[in-house]
């Protein structure tokens, strides 16, 4: 991998960011605008990076493209497919049936019919109920009269035993030609509804998980491109295109993942903090060992609780186009022009005060006319670009592990609107190419591979159960595109856990490998 | 003789103060709130009242969850349990049950009773038997005051019930309890011996149901106007603040089944250069600042977001969360010195004696209980006519 040429895409709301790297060598980086097709504007940024590094696009080794579009989809409620939800319980769980707190309208287009069969293991694997294939293949039935071809298959306890899933996959696939099936086991933790959730969210969007994936497909072959595709996923590492077609919900929270690893690539850095400004927000997050820090809580997608570790970023309304209000007192966002800052900044000669003008006026950027700032006070300016390093520092120190100073990577556009060492930092790094960190970041990325599961230690060491559990993350991580001999251990954390018997323990590990070439 | 109908926003205060109460042990309510407001939307009731409006020979069960939390968000419940709890108790006893009540009002526990009341058309009494949240059975103001160790009973998802017919003490009702518990696959609904409507009237730790509605209108009210949660949260629950800053420290082990441990909050803001150690025994046992004891059992040591005012239990704990301690001091009947011989410090192994946080908190019904002519109009237990089988 060491000199292979990557390119990574950043797609974002505004722009969408693409960066050439060959090796570790940053040969070119480019703005452009997103297109509501997303495929077009990942095409125009492609064709733009290669034209500006004087690189064909048959050199090019892999393409790494990280986008929203996923999650666009559930917010939107577009391109959801029907999806029929089978879950394997016995009698177990019925007070709480699936998608019993998703938001109605969201319900009302995933819904495609709901079974609770027999099925399903206690904590220690002992059976609930045996598998009910008969009442699977009535529930295929109804499935398959009403054109339903996506599934969404949940076992309780599933992370303790996959088998049942497994066989109520076999038994689906079976009945209903040519249908998809998401298992919940591969999905999410241990927390049978937030799993259950992410899997339904999953299956939903099968279709345009496989569509997109296609049309990127088609638009590499023009360009004379025919490398592997990636998609960069939550935790920032990726995932291969034929993966991602059957985890489409992987991406779905993987927005600020990319800028924070390319902060760490950029500065070498493996635990800082990572301020990343924008046009409209900054999100700032903590590398810890050169991944961002998970949030412990999981996330909450369009209003669904799921159980998926995402990075723990805290946003607020600061960036490069956020409004300055200089009469009375001083304010700063979080309302912004957005994207419509080349025409709105009074440096591009709009009517508009921006965060950009304030900067560009106290000379820490080059942009537009700085004549048509001179009617600015040097108060308002010095005192506009306290109030922004204040704000930085306030939340810079929320989300800091400890008192003790530690460095903080700027990235992003906006983050020229900060200058000088933040409070509480031993250093702030500005690096060479910040504007572009979310690009390289997914150029970057490696792959991984992640179990979380509940074991009992009867009968068993401590030591042999964490050794199933790292050797089934390996699995995951080749399956999704790692070189298996790069494959390292990156994170294990145990958790006892109350009033079990036989000393159960939940344990969760991750494993990091690069490429395959 | 009063009733407080509840409406589905009144369930999402009611679950948010019980995880308040829950001071960091309970488990998580969230689940128990969308299983109590599932049976409004299926059109059932609930319907709380007062201890004081129990008759005297009302015959009240208490019900609650046992178990391991990690098992009950993935084998959750299947909605009946309860009421086999309490049809296997009605048999033992050959008495209807009038009303039902929380063992335990902190935590998941505080929302337990309330699905079985409205599948069966029965009251929720506004108590509890621990104001809080505790680790084992025998700590509520019941079995402090000398509530029966039996007829008990214990129900699975799967239609599985122990009746326990006979227990020496409830010591060994807890042993027998947690046996049955695992062999149901740690998770199951349980129901200790009924009691007369003049004990809990005497014992039962009064207005519970209401305090929780108060602390969660509170948090909810303060986010809604954009205002600081922490400081609402003191002005409405008598209690103090001991410490506002962010976790530092966080060790915690498993000990015969318990959580224990110990937790670091350092002080931010006006607390700066300060921090609090917390003890952990499933719930927050002791705050301390150096050699001075600030707050102990049975005082209540809530830990909640600074930022949300959302309650945040020993098992989430982590580095670098900015959190609020805050005190709130334990009612009357938590506080006799019978009663700290199982719930005082010296009951969790500290060598010393309570010291109370201020006077007891005497929590008030809500406002919105309504006059009704309720008792005269309708028998209290509507489903249950004619003899027991």
């Amino acid at each position: 991998m060491s000199g292979m040429l990557r390119i990574g895409v950043d797609v974002g709301g505004t722009n969408t960011d693409a960066a050439l790297l060959r090796g570790n060598e940053v040969l070119a980086t480019i703005k452009t605008g997103t297109t509501a097709d997303v495929t077009g504007g990942v095409s125009n940024a492609i064709r733009s990076v290669l034209a500006a590094a004087g690189v064909a696009g048959s050199e090019i080794g892999g393409v790494m493209i990280g986008t929203t579009h996923f999650l666009n989809a559930v917010v939107e409620g577009r391109h959801l497919e029907k999806t029929g939800v089978l879950r394997l319980c016995g009698a177990a769980t019925r007070a709480l049936p699936p998608m019993i707190d998703w938001p109605e309208e969201l319900k009302a287009l995933v819904d495609g019919g709901v079974a609770l069969v027999g099925g399903g293991v206690h904590f220690d694997g002992a059976e609930i109920a045996p598998l009910d294939g008969k009442a699977i293949r009535a529930a295929c039935e109804n499935w398959r009269r009403m054109g339903v071809d996506t599934v969404a298959i949940c076992s309780v306890f599933a992370l303790v035993d996959a088998r049942m899933e497994l066989a109520a996959a076999e038994i689906v696939a079976n009945e209903i030609p040519g249908v998809a099936i998401s298992l919940s086991h591969r999905i999410g933790r241990t927390g049978l509804l937030q799993r259950e959730s992410a899997t339904i969210l999953n299956a939903s969007l099968h279709r345009i998980g496989k569509e997109t994936v296609a049309a990127f497909r088609a638009a590499f072959a023009s360009l004379g491109m025919t490398c592997p595709l990636y998609l960069t996923q939550n935790d920032g590492t990726l995932m291969s295109a034929d993966y991602a077609e059957r985890f489409p919900v992987f991406t779905i929270a993987s927005g600020p993942t990319n800028s924070m690893r390319g902060a760490a690539f950029l500065t070498g850095l493996t635990d800082a903090a990572v301020i990343d400004i924008g046009g409209t927000t900054t999100d700032i997050g903590m590398l810890v060992g050169g991944f961002p820090r998970s949030r412990s809580e999981g996330a909450v997608i369009a209003g669904v609780p799921t159980n998926f570790r995402v990075p723990d970023v805290f946003s607020f309304g600061l960036g490069g186009g956020s409004l300055v209000r200089s009469t009375g007192t001083l304010g700063i966002g979080p309302d912004s022009v957005g994207f419509r800052l080349p025409q709105k900044a009074l440096c591009f000669g709009g009517d508009t005060l921006t965060a950009t003008d304030i900067a560009v006026a106290a000379g820490l950027a080059d942009l537009g006319d700085r004549s048509r700032l001179k009617h600015l006070g040097a108060g308002l300016v010095r005192a506009a670009l306290a109030k922004m390093k204040t704000d930085v520092e306030n939340v810079l120190d929320q989300m800091k592990p400890g008192p003790e100073a530690i460095p903080a990577v700027l990235v992003g556009g906006g983050s020229v609107l900060i200058d000088g060492l933040l409070d509480g930092t031993s250093q702030s790094l500005k690096p060479p190419h910040f504007g572009s960190a979310n690009a390289i970041g997914a150029a970057i990325a490696q792959v991984s591979g992640e179990v979380d599961s509940v074991v009992s230690l009867e009968g068993t060491t401590r030591e042999a159960a964490l050794a199933g559990i790292v050797a089934e993350a390996r699995h995951r991580a080749v399956e999704a595109g790692a070189a298996e001999a790069t494959v390292t251990l990156a994170e294990v954390e145990e958790t006892p856990l109350s009033y079990l018997p036989g000393n159960a323990i939940r344990i969760a590990a991750k494993v990091v490998g690069d490429l395959a070439a | 003789m009063k009733v407080w109908t509840l409406t589905e926003a009144d369930i999402d205060r009611i679950a948010l103060g019980a995880g308040i109460l829950g001071t960091g042990g309970g488990g998580n309510p969230y689940l128990g709130m969308l299983m109590t407001k599932a049976q409004l939307k299926q059109g059932r009731m609930i319907e709380v009242i007062r201890p004081c409006d129990l008759a005297p020979d009302a015959h009240v069960l208490a019900l609650g969850n046992i178990g391991a939390p990690t098992v009950s968000v993935e084998k959750m419940e299947e909605g009946d349990e309860g009421v086999r709890c309490l049809r296997a108790i009605e048999k033992q006893t050959g008495r209807k049950v009038d009303a039902v009540i929380a063992d335990e009002i902190g935590g998941s526990n505080g929302l337990a009773p309330m699905i079985t009341a409205a599948k069966l058309g029965l009251p929720v009494v506004d108590a509890d038997g621990m104001g809080r949240a505790f680790p084992e059975v025998q700590m509520t103001t019941f079995f402090i005051h000398g509530q029966a160790t039996h007829p008990a009973a214990l129900a699975d998802a799967l239609g599985n019930i122990m009746l326990v017919t006979n227990a020496t003490t409830p010591e060994m009702l807890e042993k027998l309890m947690r046996a049955g518990t695992v062999a149901m696959g740690c998770t199951a609904h349980m129901t200790t011996a009924p009691m007369d409507g003049q004990f809990i009237r005497d014992y039962g730790v009064p207005h519970t149901v209401s305090q929780c509605w108060e602390l969660g209108d509170t948090v909810l009210a303060a986010r809604a106007a954009k205002t600081d949660p922490v400081e609402a949260l003191m002005a409405r629950s008598g209690g103090t603040l001991l410490m506002r800053g962010k976790v530092t420290d966080i060790g915690r082990r498993i000990a015969a089944g318990f959580v224990r441990g110990s937790l670091t909050v350092t002080g931010l803001e006006a607390f700066s250069g300060r921090s609090l150690i917390i003890d952990i025994q499933n719930e927050y046992l002791v705050a301390r600042e150096g050699d001075r004891v600030h707050a102990m059992v049975p005082d209540l040591i809530c830990i909640v977001d600074s930022e949300t005012g959302r309650p945040i239990t020993t098992e989430e704990q982590r580095y670098g969360l900015r959190v609020s301690v805050i005190a709130i001091p334990s009612p009357a009947l938590l506080r006799s010195d019978l009663a700290l011989k199982s719930v005082g410090p010296r009951a969790f192994g500290y060598d010393f004696d309570f010291i109370p946080l201020g006077a007891p908190t005497e929590a008030q019904p809500v406002a919105a209980y309504q006059d009704t002519s309720l008792a005269e109009t309708r028998p209290l237990t509507p489903i249950h006519s004619g003899a027991l089988s």
